[in-house]
């Protein structure tokens, strides 16, 4: 059957409306269950072995007196392995409790060969630095290859204002709340492994534990009914899951292993750290013509730094060259828009100094160098929302000793939907079970699933059970990209009109009608503009008899599109005794298409916001040079935004019809893309300098301002 | 964890018994103690539970001929609730509302929360054997380390910031601390508690092993006696403070007769600013007297290689706790 378009959304019911999350009651009472929840009892606790030196290899293991220790079940240690930051893991032990376990991990000795280390960008890139990958040809420093086009040195020689000045971001950890973890169980042959694993990627996890254990796919079993964010640090099986079925294979009982916090701050990933000495020029006509800039940026151990520079706006004359830096610290991994908030930072500030310089308001400079059309008008609707044309001012503000500010920022993202299937079974009792291997990895999938085939059913969301996270259900894509949404809503569109198909082939001779004349509509299946000819759903399905029937659908992304604009605008006070920044205000406006659900959207649009209002402001992960650890691998040090920080946050989902009728598009990511760039523009605008790195601290902000002595 | 006997005793002796030996350490409401043993930087062997103990001084808030008597097992919520020092006490139910989170002042005590460790992140972390733990080195005061929490005055050979609220609350509102130990009992004006680490490194206060904190006592306050505690953090949710500053005046009229002006998160003990207390006394709180005190706090700070802000923010902490006291 040919694929049938979105109805018109005048005519939805929940698609484009709010509809609070399905699995809001299990979460709020504890039912929900978590990878680490699994099994209640007789589980054994894994944990990680970590190494305590930057830079090292395990050359001798004894894990002797480990072993001797009542309650431990399984060791497994990699001797000869290589660590590159301090805490990498070479190896885990399982016992009854999560103390032996602890305490086993005390006893097991290794003899370490260390190395010179390095921590710190600026240490690593000196001409003597240690090398931190000790022992191969692997540099600490790889330049890429110039980017750029255009004629730039004649392109300054036409600019009015050129902006000078060197401007850079932190590496920010993922801070997942549910730490990485897996509860993993065998069959006692050891020819079926079950998993519940915390991942973005249910079938990921599924073929590389396959892979790793020499099992076929439907050999191994992997479950994510819940997760507690993942934020792009838990996109595939790794180390974790191996580790939790290699424990329980050698104890021979199941083993649920997680992250300790310290573990997840130093090892589970990153966001990587940028940093851009830049010269941008504009004409006085309000034109960005030239834009070069000198990169870097680190992405620990493993390089990975790259980020999008410039952004956004068309710049006809770049030129641009990155550089990775490595160092023996955590590794980077894809975070939430990866690459785009450090982009924005570094290009928005570009941005308004170019505007100050040429004397234009911000926001004009900004519209006319976009090319965008979406984002044009919604940088007009920002300035509506936030009171612009009234009370934004050059600055700096004459207040004492609260100065008020404002700034914008803007994000692009892709979303394009990922490969997905569905299966909808509507069974002759009525009820309809929707089965989909996505996770919901905290965004809202659940509900988008039962939204969509209540919207195709006429059913309520929650009249339709939905049934998500599970390998052994139809194979659905990572959760990777903002590509969830855009994947799943189609495939389950597809696949419940095709059951409704089955089911109106059954009813149609019933209602002394074709098939094709029926609709599902009202909790009724009728025959379209004759409502007297209708059956009650129930009704309908009983026409069934004994067999239920079934649809299955993919995503063939002819209901979904890609490529979305947002923009940002942040109204706030810097206290300037104390160098404290008090956020008033923070208005976000996001495209996404198709709006399947109005409320999680702006929840994602809030989340996005909170998590960069944390990255603007408190995030920051500090490597010691001396001994090498992270040294606020804690939620003490490693600060996070929390509630009493936060300022009114408005998110307008842009529901113009043209953007509706794209299709489904993804939005997890760009809401955070901005954040820290319009906080950054703000704090320039209400204190008249610059903060030139993020996080930006009361200490950096009284720096700015001359007063510290 | 390693094996740690849990004692719970009932009587004060019992307490005083179990604690003076070597790795013995009270609990009371476990806010420091317990991270502290998760942290694994404590050589703890006994754990001894002061709940259960029947002594009243311990307890509550009460009335003496001349002041008033807070119990070492008093929970901060209790004291940044209570009338009387609300109103006669400001500084310390100002600082004892902001401390931690609710749920901490809901548990915590006044008596843990003046002992508190420091919350350094070279001394919190078992890779890092600093001279607080019986190292060699001060990891924050080496030209490497990362100090942008710690002291700028009467900092080395460890630079540690004392982290507790009441305590800086308490030495500006001139305390008594009761102790009892061994020896006996014994009173510790406030201003002979805290010890600076080049004094003794191991400790922040002249507490003898086996010694406890029973109660503390607040002189009446005479006449014209107003107080107050500020305090700046870097986040508005839970966070250390970064500075802050506790003042207790004596007026007389719209002259400031007497003055006790204590520093907040500068130092390894809660500051004494005895020249900002000289610039206020016999001035009246005009802006330039409030500046010239602030300016007169911080005389003599020396800031290590990225805590020089704390020199402004902490004057702003010394003039916005006077301006509130105008």
């Amino acid at each position: 059957m040919a694929v049938i378009p979105w109805k018109p959304p005048a005519q939805m019911d929940y698609i484009t409306k709010d509809n609070p999350r399905l699995d809001g009651p299990a979460k709020v009472t504890g039912r929900a269950k978590y990878a680490y929840d699994a099994i209640a009892s007789k589980c054994l606790v894994g944990r990680m072995i970590t190494c305590p030196y930057p830079n090292a290899k395990a050359v001798r293991i004894d894990t002797s007196e480990a072993e001797k220790l009542p309650g431990v079940k399984a060791i497994l240690v990699e001797e000869g392995k290589v660590c590159r930051l301090a805490g990498e893991f070479v190896g885990a032990v399982a016992a009854v409790s999560a103390d032996i376990a602890d305490d086993a991990v005390r006893l097991i000795r290794i003899e370490w060969e260390r190395y010179p280390f390095v921590t710190r960008e600026e240490d690593a890139v000196q001409p003597n630095a240690p090398q931190v990958h000790a022992g191969n040809e692997r540099p600490n420093v790889r330049v890429n290859d110039p980017d750029g086009e255009g004629d730039v040195e004649a392109a300054f020689q036409q600019a009015d204002a050129i902006y000078e000045g060197t401007l850079s971001t932190q590496v920010q950890t993922h801070t997942c709340l549910e730490p990485h973890g897996t509860t993993a169980v065998w069959d006692e042959n050891l020819e079926h492994l079950t998993v519940w694993a915390s991942t973005q990627a249910v079938f990921g996890v599924r073929n590389d534990l396959a892979e790793f254990f020499g099992l076929e796919p439907h050999q191994v079993e992997v479950i994510t009914e819940y997760m507690g964010g993942g934020f792009g640090s838990k996109l595939g099986g790794g180390y974790i899951e191996r580790m939790a079925a290699r424990l329980a294979r050698e104890a021979r009982q199941p083993v649920k292993l997680l992250l300790t916090r310290e573990q997840e701050q130093t090892n589970s990933g990153n966001r990587p750290s940028a940093r851009a000495r830049v010269r941008a020029g504009a004409t006085k006509d309000g034109k960005l013509i030239a834009f070069e800039a000198e990169t870097s940026g680190t992405g620990g151990f493993a390089g990975g730094s790259g980020f999008p520079l410039p952004y956004i706006y068309s710049v006809p004359n770049w030129r641009r060259q990155h550089t990775d830096v490595y160092i023996n610290a955590g590794n980077a991994r894809a975070m939430r828009a990866p690459g785009h908030p450090q982009g924005s930072f570094i290009m928005e500030a570009v941005m308004d100094e170019l505007a100050y310089r040429l004397g234009m308001d911000p926001i004009e400079f900004r519209i006319q160098n976009d090319p965008n059309e979406t984002r044009r008008r919604q940088f007009r609707e920002l300035a509506k929302r936030l009171d612009w044309d009234r009370l934004w001012k050059p600055g700096p503000d004459e207040g004492f000793p609260l100065k008020r500010g404002m700034g914008v920022g803007a994000a692009v993202w892709g979303g394009g939907g990922h490969g997905s299937n569905a299966e909808v079974e509507i069974h002759p009792d009525g009820s309809v079970v929707v089965r989909c291997g996505t996770q919901d990895i905290g965004t809202g999938t659940r509900t988008v699933v039962g939204v969509v085939a209540a919207e195709q059913t006429g059913l309520s969301p929650e009249a339709i059970t939905v049934q998500i996270g599970h390998s052994t259900y139809p194979q659905s894509g990572s959760s990777g990209g903002s590509t969830t949404c855009a994947g799943v809503a189609p495939a389950v569109k597809v696949a419940t009109d095709n059951a409704l198909w089955e089911l109106f082939l059954k009813v149609a001779p019933v209602l002394e009608a074709s098939p094709e004349e029926l609709e599902a509509a009202d909790g009724t299946v009728r025959v379209k503009g004759d409502p007297s000819r209708a059956l009650s759903w129930k009704e309908a399905c009983a026409v069934l008899g004994q067999e239920s029937v079934v649809g299955r659908g993919r995503n063939d992304r002819s209901l979904s599109s890609s490529g979305t604009a947002g923009v940002c605008g942040v109204d706030l006070e810097v206290d300037v005794e104390t160098g404290r920044i008090h956020l008033r205000r923070i208005v976000s406006i996001q495209e996404c298409g198709l709006v399947v659900n109005k409320l999680t959207t702006e929840s994602q649009m809030i989340g996005g916001v909170i998590q960069g209002i944390s990255y603007a402001l408190f995030e920051d992960r500090i490597m010691d040079r001396m001994l090498g650890h992270q040294i606020n691998p804690n939620l003490e040090f490693y600060k996070l935004a929390g509630p009493a920080d936060m300022p009114e946050i408005v998110p307008i989902v842009w529901m113009e019809p043209e953007s509706l009728a794209r299709g489904v598009i993804g939005m997890g990511e760009p809401p955070v893309i901005p954040v820290a760039a319009a906080i950054g523009n703000a704090v320039r605008n209400a204190i008249g300098v610059r903060v030139n790195s993020l996080p930006i601290t009361p200490r950096k902000v009284l720096a700015a301002l001359g007063t510290e002595v | 964890m390693r094996p740690i006997e849990y004692f719970k005793p009932t009587s004060l002796q019992e307490a005083i018994q179990a604690l003076q030996d070597e790795g013995a350490y009270a609990l009371a409401g476990g806010m420091d103690l317990i991270p502290s043993l998760q942290e694994n930087i404590l050589p703890a062997k006994r754990v001894v539970n002061l709940k259960a103990i029947g002594e009243e001084l311990l307890r509550g808030i009460g009335p003496t001929p001349n002041g008033l008597q807070i119990g070492a097992l008093t929970t901060l919520v209790e004291i940044a609730k209570n009338e009387t020092v609300r109103s006669r006490y400001t500084a310390l139910a100002e600082a004892a509302e902001t401390v931690g989170s609710p749920q901490i002042r809901n548990v915590g005590t006044l008596g843990g929360n003046l002992c508190q460790r420091p919350r350094c992140w070279y001394f919190r972390n078992e890779h890092y054997h600093c001279l607080k733990k019986g190292g060699a080195r001060c990891f924050a005061g080496d030209e490497l380390g990362d100090n942008q929490y710690h002291a700028i005055l009467g900092g080395g050979p460890c630079h540690i910031v004392h982290p507790s609220n009441t305590a800086t609350a308490l030495r500006a509102l001139n305390a008594t601390v009761h102790v009892v130990g061994p020896q006996g009992r014994r009173e510790i004006p406030i201003d002979q508690f805290f010890v600076l680490p080049r004094r003794n490194i191991m400790a922040e206060n002249v507490l003898e092993p086996g010694e406890l904190v029973t109660h503390v006592t607040l002189p009446e306050p005479p006449r014209g006696f107003r107080s107050t505690f500020v305090e700046t953090g870097e986040r508005e949710a839970f966070d250390w403070a970064i500075s802050g500053a506790a003042v207790a005046l004596v007026m007389n009229g719209a002259e400031v007769a007497e003055a006790r002006v204590v520093l907040h998160a500068v130092a390894p003990i809660p500051w004494r600013a005895r020249a900002a207390e000289e610039a206020l006394k016999g001035q009246r709180l005009t802006p330039e007297t409030i500046q010239r005190a602030a300016e007169a706090a911080l005389e003599g700070a020396q800031p290590l290689s990225q805590n020089a802000y704390k020199i402004p923010l902490t004057q702003a902490m010394v003039r916005r706790a006077l301006q509130r006291l105008v």
